[in-house]
Formats: structure tokens, sequence, C-alpha cells
């Protein structure tokens, strides 16, 4: 342990200073080969733009370098893996395809996605409007939203640990210790074992991640909120709106774009969840998603590449619109700069 | 709008409102900590919302056999106690038959039959007396109600920490954590200022991409990158799962979005700043040294900040690159394999899903406000 913590100090000094020394040294390389100070007029110019052709490239270098081989490339190879054989051998064409639209676990696991990216999306993003609105016009807000935020710190291992503590089921006439069979059963209901309840689970399920990203949604958007004019609210008032009328006259018109952020940014993540799923049911009772299928068969029985590689295209394919969005959407933005 | 919560019925509704909200959002995690806390026996004898109050509980046991007695002034008597040793219950009533488990107070004589008399005390210890030799080899039962104060104690966290491996688990995973998080701050602030301040082509094409690149699933890597790291493993003879691996692999995984949140923010900096170092001589690497890396603290610290959480938090990596061994196996992974090991053991579970918890809690406690200054930064702006 010793060794390993040695190891992890003596990393971060080598990563690091492996970094000073890189950029410091490619940038002084630079300036020996194509001097710029000390030379004639001509030359000096002549380096000079030398110097700004390579100098960008010195920099982004090691970034260009490592998001290669960690992410443009896996996309291509899983591409090309998806038409590959279980060891990545032979090609099979679209055979991974058909096996999974025939699958019957697969097929399970497109429509609890589905269910997930109807559900989670529209309810984080309702609560945490509706939890910004409210917690703007009191005086312990700011605590309020603290606490409401702070399940976004916690891993979703450890939410479904919480969660799992929740929906913990002992026998009828037991004493539950789950608080939401003790509820149940304080109102003369018989208790559950929730999560494994097919189709309703997925929304005991859902719970969990709702819990971690209404906060994420509503700091956002109350962000959005303060940012409205304070005269646009008064003129609303003065010509005698509602507060209902304000919120959905006004309000909301003013952050939609903001809401669309914050919709896409949960819809990205819950393409993705894969820890609470394998934590609390691993797809059990009918409860499995894509992207813990996909792990699913990166192991099962040694690994399945050409499966697994195609679970996870599958999953690219529904983010790439909001990829294309983002993209638009930052070139508008930068197209000035 | 102070002005539309007019009446005092609306005005109490939104505190009702939001106190609900908070609430809701609190017990579950406080759910876990009280557990944590808890004595393991009361963990599964009551809800922890009963925690704080004296828990009254019935229970039945059986007095010492024949075997125990001693005789004193000419009768027989067997003493001893019935709870354990530790017990902090308070016994209020007793029985001998179940249909009557509390016919008799704690200190009360009870007269049974053939002049056998038994008395229990508060604190369980009882005298059962008999003008004959007792017989038989099984001893009297006795029912009793039991009043037990509310107990906390720290022994769980012992049990977790050295006993259950979670300890160890804790250290790799700061091993895990804290390079994972440096290194990429200063591969990442590179680029971003090239992106921001140099312009040489392609760069709308790069800025592009890293956007693109920044909602990528991670699944997407998984399988290339395992590959990857099977083959230079066989290749070089070295263990495939290594502390490197995954350091590497977490330094890509976050450079979209490190690169993304800085760029925009030294983006933002004064033009004039930049333009008059330069007049005076700064060339670029000086100029992002000595101006842009301490104007853009605050957004490194955001970025340090979310790197952090998320490599701390992180299961799907860690169980992709990392072997599953004492000497490797990170937090989030340990309290999965516990899930599975000692499911119903929630005095392990508690505790060990609050120590993975508390680092990130401290750091998000303590720098909140860079948090949510990233949160914003990152979201809003491009989205």
């Amino acid at each position: 342990m010793a060794a390993q913590i040695f190891s992890a100090i003596f990393v971060i000094i080598v990563g690091v200073g492996g970094c000073v020394a890189y950029f410091w040294g490619a940038n002084k390389l630079l300036d020996l080969i194509f001097p710029s100070r000390g030379v004639a007029g001509a030359a000096a110019v002549d380096n000079l733009r030398r110097q700004g052709l390579v100098r960008p490239w010195l920099f982004v270098g090691p970034a260009l370098l490592i998001l290669t081989v960690y992410l443009i490339y896996p996309v291509i190879e899983t591409l090309r893996l998806s038409f590959m054989d279980r060891g990545g051998e032979h090609f099979v064409g679209f055979a991974n395809y058909a096996w999974a639209f025939g699958d019957r676990e697969f097929r399970n696991s497109i429509l609890n996605n589905i269910l997930w990216l109807a559900v989670v999306p529209a309810a984080c993003t309702f609560l945490g409007l509706v939890i910004a609105v409210l917690t703007d016009r009191i005086w312990w807000g700011t605590i309020a939203k603290s606490l409401i935020f702070l399940p976004l710190a916690i891993s979703f291992v450890g939410a479904s640990v919480i969660w799992k503590f929740i929906y913990e089921y002992r026998g009828e006439g037991q004493v539950q210790i789950g608080i939401l069979n003790a509820i149940v059963q304080y109102f003369g209901g018989a208790p559950q074992v929730w999560i494994s309840i097919p189709f309703w689970n997925n929304f005991f399920l859902m719970v969990i991640l709702i819990w971690i990203q209404t906060g994420f949604a509503m700091v956002i958007l109350s962000s959005a909120l303060r940012g409205i004019p304070e005269e646009t609210l008064e003129a609303a008032v003065i010509d005698g709106a509602s507060p209902f009328q304000i919120f959905w006259k006004i309000m909301i018109p003013q952050i939609w774009g903001t809401i669309a952020v914050v919709w896409t940014t949960i819809t990205i993540l819950v393409l993705k969840v894969f820890d609470i799923v394998l934590t609390m049911t691993n797809g059990q009772w009918n409860s499995q998603v894509l992207a813990n299928l996909m792990f699913d068969w990166m192991f099962r029985g040694g690994g399945d590449f050409g499966r697994g590689a195609t679970i996870a295209i599958i999953i690219m394919i529904a983010v790439i619109p909001i990829m294309i969005w983002n993209i638009r959407q930052a070139n508008r933005e930068t197209g000035g700069h | 709008m102070n002005s539309s919560g007019k009446s005092v019925i609306g005005r109490f509704g939104v505190h009702f409102a939001v106190l609900v909200f908070v609430v809701i959002w609190t017990i579950p995690t406080l759910g876990i900590l009280v557990s944590s806390l808890r004595d393991k026996d009361q963990i599964i004898a009551s809800g922890w919302w009963n925690s704080f109050s004296t828990s009254s509980q019935t229970g039945a046991g059986r007095l010492g056999t024949a075997a125990d007695q001693v005789e004193k002034d000419g009768k027989f008597l067997i003493m001893g106690n019935l709870f354990e040793a530790g017990n902090a219950a308070t016994l209020s009533a007793f029985g001998v038959r179940s249909q009557e488990p509390t016919k008799y107070e704690a200190g009360s004589v009870a007269e049974l039959n053939d002049g056998v008399t038994l008395q229990v005390n508060e604190d369980g210890s009882y005298v059962l007396t008999s003008p004959v030799k007792f017989e038989g080899a099984r001893g009297q039962r006795v029912y009793y109600a039991a009043s037990t104060p509310p107990r906390f104690t720290t022994e769980n966290y012992q049990t977790v920490l050295f006993s259950e491996g979670i300890g160890r688990s804790f250290m790799n995973s700061l091993t895990v954590t804290i390079p994972a998080t440096v290194i990429p701050i200063l591969i990442a602030a590179f680029a971003a200022y090239a992106l921001a301040w140099m312009r040489f082509p392609g760069r709308a094409l790069l800025i592009a991409v890293i956007i693109g690149l920044l909602v990528v699933p991670l699944q997407m890597s998984l399988i290339p990158l395992l590959k990857l790291y099977n083959g230079v493993g066989v290749f070089f003879g070295v263990p495939v799962k290594t502390y490197l691996g995954i350091w590497l692999a977490h330094t890509g995984f976050g450079l979209p979005f490190a690169i993304y949140l800085l760029r925009s923010y030294i983006a933002g900096l004064p033009r004039e700043i930049m333009e008059s170092a330069r007049i005076d001589g700064a060339s670029d690497f000086e100029i992002f040294v000595k101006i842009v890396l301490p104007l853009s603290f605050p957004v490194l610290a955001s970025f340090a900040i979310f790197q952090f959480l998320w490599v701390w938090n992180d299961l799907l990596v860690a169980m992709v690159f990392l072997g599953t061994e004492a000497d490797q196996i990170v937090l989030t992974a340990k309290l999965n394999a516990l899930l599975g090991s000692r499911g119903g053991d929630w005095e392990i579970l508690t505790t060990s899903a609050f120590v993975t918890i508390i680092v990130p809690l401290i750091v998000f406690f303590s720098l909140q406000r860079y948090f949510v200054r990233g949160l914003l930064a990152g979201s809003v702006k491009g989205g």
C-alpha cells in the first residue's frame, strides 16, 4: 500500500513535470529552430510566421493525441467491430444488428430506455423549475437549494444503496425497516418488493436518477430565471398578471433556451445510465437498459465484442441529433470570434 | 417577485412546498447516515426513523436449568440474567405464559405453582425459588416486555474500514482520483488557449470535434480500448489492468469537457490584456503562463472539482480498466461487490455507502461556489 501511495505521488510529479517539460521544451525548441530575435529583419519576419504555423500544434498536440487514442479512434473502431463476429476477426455484415432486433432482452432494453427518456428529463426539468421558482421567494431558499443540490455529489452506486434501503422489503406483518414499505404498512397496505415488479420497477429506478439530477436542473434554471429583466416582471405585475400567468407566459418563454439545454444534458445522461441498473437489479425483472446490456455483453461468456459494439452504436445513434444541435449552437456563438 | 406571494396563505404555501421538497430530498441520505451509526441488531429490529426514541419490544428467554441451582436456607434457588451482558434494555413486565407475557410488573414476586416463586428485576436479573429441589434439563420459559434506549456506535465504521476492505478501497480511490484530476488540467489548458487565442487552419473544425466528443457516450470507447489494452499487455508482457491505464483513460474521457470549459472561459478574457502583452514582446508561451493561467484559476478549480467528483464516483471505467483484487478495487466497485455478497447486512452497506459519499460531500460543500460556476459555464453558454 505504501508503494501504491508512492507511485501515485510519483505519477503526479512525473505527469505534471512531464507536461511542463514538454510545453516549455517544445516551445524553446521552436524558438531555437526559427529564431525571431537577433536575425535580420526579413528573416525574423519569416521565422515568426513559421513559428506561428507550428506553435498552435505544439499547444494542442498532447490533447489531440489523447483525444485520438481514447475517443476518436475507438468511435471508428466500435463502428467497425459492430460488423464483426464476437472476437472481432471475421466480417459478419449486419448479423449483429439482426440479432439485436430479434433479441427479447434487447427489445426490452430499448423499450425501457424510451421509458427512461420520456420520464427522467421531463421530471427533472419540471421539478427543478418548480423548486427554482419557489426557493427564489423565501429567505431560506439558498439552504433549501443546497440540500436539494446535494445528491448531485453522490455516486450512482452510493445512491443505489441509499434507495435500496428505502425499498427494503420485509415479510407482511413484520417490522419494516425500509421507509417506503413502512409507510405502506402504516396505511394498511401490503409491503411490496418494489424493484422486482416488472414494468413499474423501472419507475423505482428512475426515481434515483431524478433524485440526483433535479438539483442540476434547479441550479441552471434558477440562474436563468435570475437573468430575466426585473422590468419585464414588474410590468407584468402592474398589468395585473397572476403568479401563474407570470410563470407560464413570461418566465417559461424567456428561459426556453436554457430548458432545452437542461433537457438535452439529462437526456444524454439517461442514455448512458448504467450504474443504477447494475447495482439495483442488474437487468432482472425486465428492468434492463442498453448501457447495462452493453456492459454485460462485453464480458458475458468471455465477451462478445461484436454484439457489445452494436449496442454501443445504437446508443450513439440516439445521441447524434443532440450532438449536431450542440455543434450548430456553438458555431453560431463562436462565429463572430 | 416579492409582491406575487401576496396572501398569507400563499406565502405559507410556498414555505410548506419547499419544506416538503427539502424533506423528500434529504431523508434518503439521512437514513443511511443514521443507520450507519446504529447498533447492528437495532437496524433490523426497527426502522431508523425510530432510532431516536426508546424502542420497546417483547421477548422470551429461558431461565437456568436444574444444574444451576444452589441451596440456601433450605430453599433451592436459580439465579441469572435474561439479558446478555452489555444490553442496556429495561425490563418492564414479565410472565410465564405466552398468553400473558406481561402479567407481573418488574421487581414483583410472582407466585408460580407448588410454592415456586419468580422475581425478575428491571435489569433482567432473576431469582427462581423453590421449596423442593429443581429437576429437569430444560429451564423455565419466561416472557417479558423491555424497552431499549437509543444506542449509537461507531463500531460499524471500525468494521468496514478495517475488516471489510473499505479502508483499502478508499486509498485505491484516492490513488485513481488525484492523478486523474491533475494530469488533464495542464494538457487541456494549453489546448484551450490555442483554440481560443491562436489562429491556425483547422481551428474551427477542432472546436467542432471537441464539442461533438463532449456527448459521445463512454460506451463507444470501452471495447476498442479494452482490446487495445489487452494488445499492449500481451505485446509488452505487462499487466493489462494498471493504475496508469485508468489514469490515462480518465484523462482522455475528461479532456473534451476540460477543453470546452476552459476554452469558453479563456476566450472571454479581455483582449486588451493579451494585446498589450504582445506589444511588449511577450510570446504566446509567456502570455499563457504569466497571464492566462493565473486569470483562469476559478475555471481551473471548477474543472478540477468536476473531474474529481466524476472520477471518484465512476464505476464503469473502474470496472473495465481495473482489477477486482484488494489492491485495485475502488470504493464504488467495492460497494457494488458488497451489495452482492452482503446484501442484507445493512450495517455494512449503509456504513460503506456513507464512507464512499463523504469525500464528495466535503468537496462539494466546501467548494460549492466553484462547482456551480462550472456547471453554469459548462451547460448554459454553449450547451
